[in-house]
């Protein structure tokens, strides 16, 4: 299985070779990798601590997969378009989303946060594998624009078992669709071991559409960038579609609302605590690239900078008029929706 | 100036009510922002929360064990000068919308597992859910079950007494509106409808799940294979269909064993503690074990080893809410008789309230059975999957028993024990059966002496 994994990074901080692929990064890029990751786990520790203050409904951690979020985020092109899943905050970052605007759907204030073409990133997608032919169709839109451009859609190892995906797949196949499958094999969904979901490693599915599939380490930063350029490229190019499966860890709770303890054992944990995606990276800086502490400590006060910001602009979000959920369904009114809100106003009423 | 009130939020998507677990503060304590105040358990989990004040801890809203309603104030924090976030209306209003949907996962479970160690703050304690009849709340004359209405009118119905039940609902496919209740209230007050008995307890259950009773159930009923009863079947079919298991069994005096128990349960060591005869047979088992460590074994097929482990996890078979587990003692063998009763009671009462942790039941290196509590003489157990011996142990009850020639009424207890007969031969098993035997017979010395 090792022999699989594409690894520029050991998770000791050591650089390795391989074949395939090389580091393009300098020092400043891998400087900026690693305060992208730092921010983000900042972040998520921020919305998680306002969850279990009562200011969030719900968070879903991404504690454990910065790398295979900054990794593959970094190596998208401004006019690529993204497709997220409900964890992919580290990939919202890297598209210039504010945090705060991550947050608005989990105070259910809004039922997205931000606007999906100005930062080319689309809302988060709660239904398991529904966001995949969305980018399919928006890659195969590329395609008749005649655009150098790529969809990248990222969803998870129980994902990867809806039947959406796999008609994604052979859709993306068929038409050669600029699209990049980003698979964050995180190895649980929600209390489902990955070994549930498959029988074979899930980046090999791709053999059976024809075509190629990438196991790379998810917790190696550098690795995952330049495995998405190079997949990234060869969309743009009219390669079509590849499969990156990203083998990572979900180090905390599925959700909020989730208590993990009940069924992984500790030993798991603990193993890949010691594959962190972010000491690695910080041991190879200090180590190879003479950064100093004091660099390190610049980015932890910028992290905490931004994480309370984060929490004033959460704390000053105020619940909209109950019926702003019916805005956006349509472009215009829909008599479905005007009936809904008119139900909305007339059950308030029962409440006055 | 006054203190801020963390009030306890609702931490799961549509939870009510969370026991508190640990303080991890105490008054007078000065906290930074997101430091860990306490440890909570809901149905879902047990979290930490973290203080969304910075200041000086200036009160605590109950003791460890209390249940807290959300909303319900928890903590008070004195804040510093520059002043403190406000809490917004989230922690408030969670306790009146039932349970709403579930953004990412599956929501609360509508029979969310009660610890039967809670107790609600303020209430005297009340026994287990399990054996407490239902409520009757519909009259005779309607089908069980809620009536159908919205919730801002089940509250307007409750703050002005109108029983929902006795309101006809014109609305919607019955549903009762507002104006209902309304006309119900103008209405001259009807003696109050005549109520049910309270349902019968499910008459029996299947590895923890109900089944209902012979009366009540269908014609025919499909019970799904899921949760403990799965792992259950799971294990049960993987040992009875890989392992070659024969059982040795053996009769023995323990009346020496009862005598024992109530002499220690007199001392202060053991004061509060349940010893029972399962505590000293555990002893016996783990003291068999050193005698002969081949019964502690695996037999790995794959490899072709027999792996012998001088260590002892010793599973304990535990019948619980939700069907058969078997949690493990880990290093049974380092344990004297007074931390395995601690030992044993931890795991029983983990088994209980369902907080048996995966890890609790990794690793069993042998296994006991206590059937003795179903009133039965004896059983002939299957061996949990990966361990070459299980003991199970009767009922200890007054029988004749033959002392030189008299017949005479002592505490027997009947032990039975299926092994891996693949490479345990009837020669060891007997052995080490006859051993725990011994043992029960005259526990002091061994104990004294292992
Ligand atoms: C179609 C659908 N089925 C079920 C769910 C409930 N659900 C939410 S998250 C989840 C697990 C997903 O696991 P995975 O795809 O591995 O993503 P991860 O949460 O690990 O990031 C499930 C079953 C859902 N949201 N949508
Ligand atoms: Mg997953």
């Amino acid at each position: 299985m090792a022999d699989e994994l594409v690894q520029l990074l050991s998770p000791e901080g050591q650089r390795v070779d391989h074949p395939d692929y090389e580091c393009s990064l300098d020092d400043t890029a891998i400087l900026g990798l690693y305060r992208d990751m730092v921010i983000v786990r900042r972040i998520c520790n921020e919305a998680t601590a306002l969850q279990r203050q009562g200011q969030l409904a719900l968070w879903a951690p991404v504690q454990g997969q910065e790398a295979a979020q900054i990794g593959s985020g970094r190596a998208l092109a401004p006019g690529d378009f993204v497709f997220p899943s409900y964890r992919e905050h580290g990939v919202a970052w890297t598209r210039g989303i504010p945090p705060a605007d991550m947050l608005r759907i989990f105070r259910a204030t809004e039922t997205g946060g931000w606007d999906p073409q100005r930062y080319h990133c689309n809302l988060p997608t709660i239904v398991l594998g529904d966001q995949v032919p969305h980018a399919v169709g928006y890659a195969m839109g590329i395609q008749r624009d005649g655009a150098e451009e790529a969809a990248m859609v990222f969803f998870g190892d129980g994902a990867s078992s809806q039947g959406d995906v796999m008609e994604s797949f052979v859709w993306a196949a068929s038409f050669m669709a600029p699209v990049v499958f980003v698979l964050q094999n995180n190895q649980w969904a929600i209390s489902e071991p990955t070994s549930l979901q498959t029988k074979i490693p899930l980046y090999r599915r791709a053999d059976g559409f024809g075509f190629p599939g990438v196991r790379v380490d998810g917790n190696d930063v550098l690795a995952v960038y330049e495995v998405s350029r190079r997949a990234l490229e060869r969309a743009r190019e009219g390669g079509g579609p590849t499969l990156i499966e990203a083998y990572t860890y979900r180090m905390g709770a599925h959700t909020t609302s989730d208590d993990p303890t009940r069924y992984r054992v500790d030993a798991e944990v603990e193993v890949w605590r010691h594959r962190d995606p972010i000491e690695r990276v910080k041991a190879l800086l200090a180590r190879e690239h003479a950064v100093r502490s004091s660099t390190f400590e610049e980015v932890a006060a910028e992290a905490e900078a931004i994480a309370q910001a984060l929490r004033a602009d959460v704390l000053a979000m105020d619940a909209p008029p109950a019926t702003d959920m019916f805005d956006d369904v349509y472009a215009e009114p829909h008599p479905w929706t005007e009936a809904g809100r008119a139900e909305v106003l007339a059950f308030a009423e029962e409440a006055r | 100036m006054s203190p801020e009130v963390f009030h306890l939020p609702d931490v799961g998507e549509g939870l009510v009510e969370a026991e508190i677990v640990a303080w991890k503060v105490a008054i007078g304590d000065t906290i930074a922002l997101n430091q860990p105040l306490v440890d909570i358990e809901t149905a879902k989990a047990t979290v930490e929360l973290p203080s969304p004040y910075a200041g000086t801890v200036t009160a605590l809203h109950g003791a460890v064990g209390d249940v807290v309603e959300v909303g319900a104030p928890l903590v008070e924090v004195a804040t510093a000068l520059d002043g403190s976030a406000p809490l917004g209306e989230l922690a408030e209003t969670a306790a009146s919308t039932g349970r709403p949907a579930v953004l990412v996962g599956y929501g609360v479970a509508a029979d969310a597992p009660v610890a039967s160690r809670r107790r609600r703050r303020g209430a005297p304690d009340s026994p287990p859910a399990a054996v407490v009849p239902p409520t009757p709340v519909a009259p005779v004359s309607r089908v069980a079950g809620p009536v159908r209405t919205t919730p801002p009118v089940r509250l307007y119905a409750k703050q002005h007494g109108v029983d929902l039940a006795t309101v006809t609902g014109t609305g919607r496919e019955g549903i009762v509106t507002r104006a209902d209740v309304e006309r119900a209230l103008a209405r001259p007050a009807a003696p109050s409808a005549p109520r049910t008995a309270p349902a019968p307890a499910p008459a029996t259950s299947l590895a923890g799940r109900p089944v209902a009773s012979w009366s009540e159930g269908p014609l025919e009923e499909h019970i799904p294979v899921r949760g403990v009863l799965r792992s259950m079947a799971e294990a049960m079919t993987q040992s009875a269909f890989s392992t070659p298991q024969a059982a040795v069994w053996v009769r023995v005096d323990a009346t020496r064993t009862v005598e024992l128990l109530e002499s220690l349960r007199q001392r202060p060591a053991f004061a509060g503690s349940r010893l029972s005869p399962l505590a000293i047979v555990a002893m016996a088992v783990v003291d068999g074990a050193r005698r002969f460590p081949a019964i502690n074994s695996t037999f790995d097929a794959a490899a072709q080893e027999v792996v012998i482990r001088r260590r002892v996890n010793l599973g304990v078979a535990a019948a619980t809410p939700r069907g058969l587990i078997v949690p493990n003692v880990k290093a049974a063998d380092t344990l004297g008789l007074t931390e395995m009763t601690a030992a044993l009671s931890a795991l029983v009462d983990a088994a209980r309230a369902g907080t048996t942790t995966p890890e609790a039941m990794l690793h069993t290196t042998i296994t006991i059975t206590n059937v003795g509590p179903f009133a039965v003489d004896g059983a002939v157990p299957i061996l949990p999957p990966g361990t070459s011996a299980i003991l199970a142990v009767g009922q200890v009850a007054r029988r004749p028993w033959v002392v030189g020639d008299a017949v005479v009424p002592r505490h027997t207890v009947d032990l039975s024990m299926a092994f891996d007969h693949r490479h345990v031969d009837g020669a060891l098993a007997s052995a080490f059966i006859a051993h725990v035997g011994r043992f029960l017979e005259d526990p002091a010395p061994a104990l004294i002496a292992p």
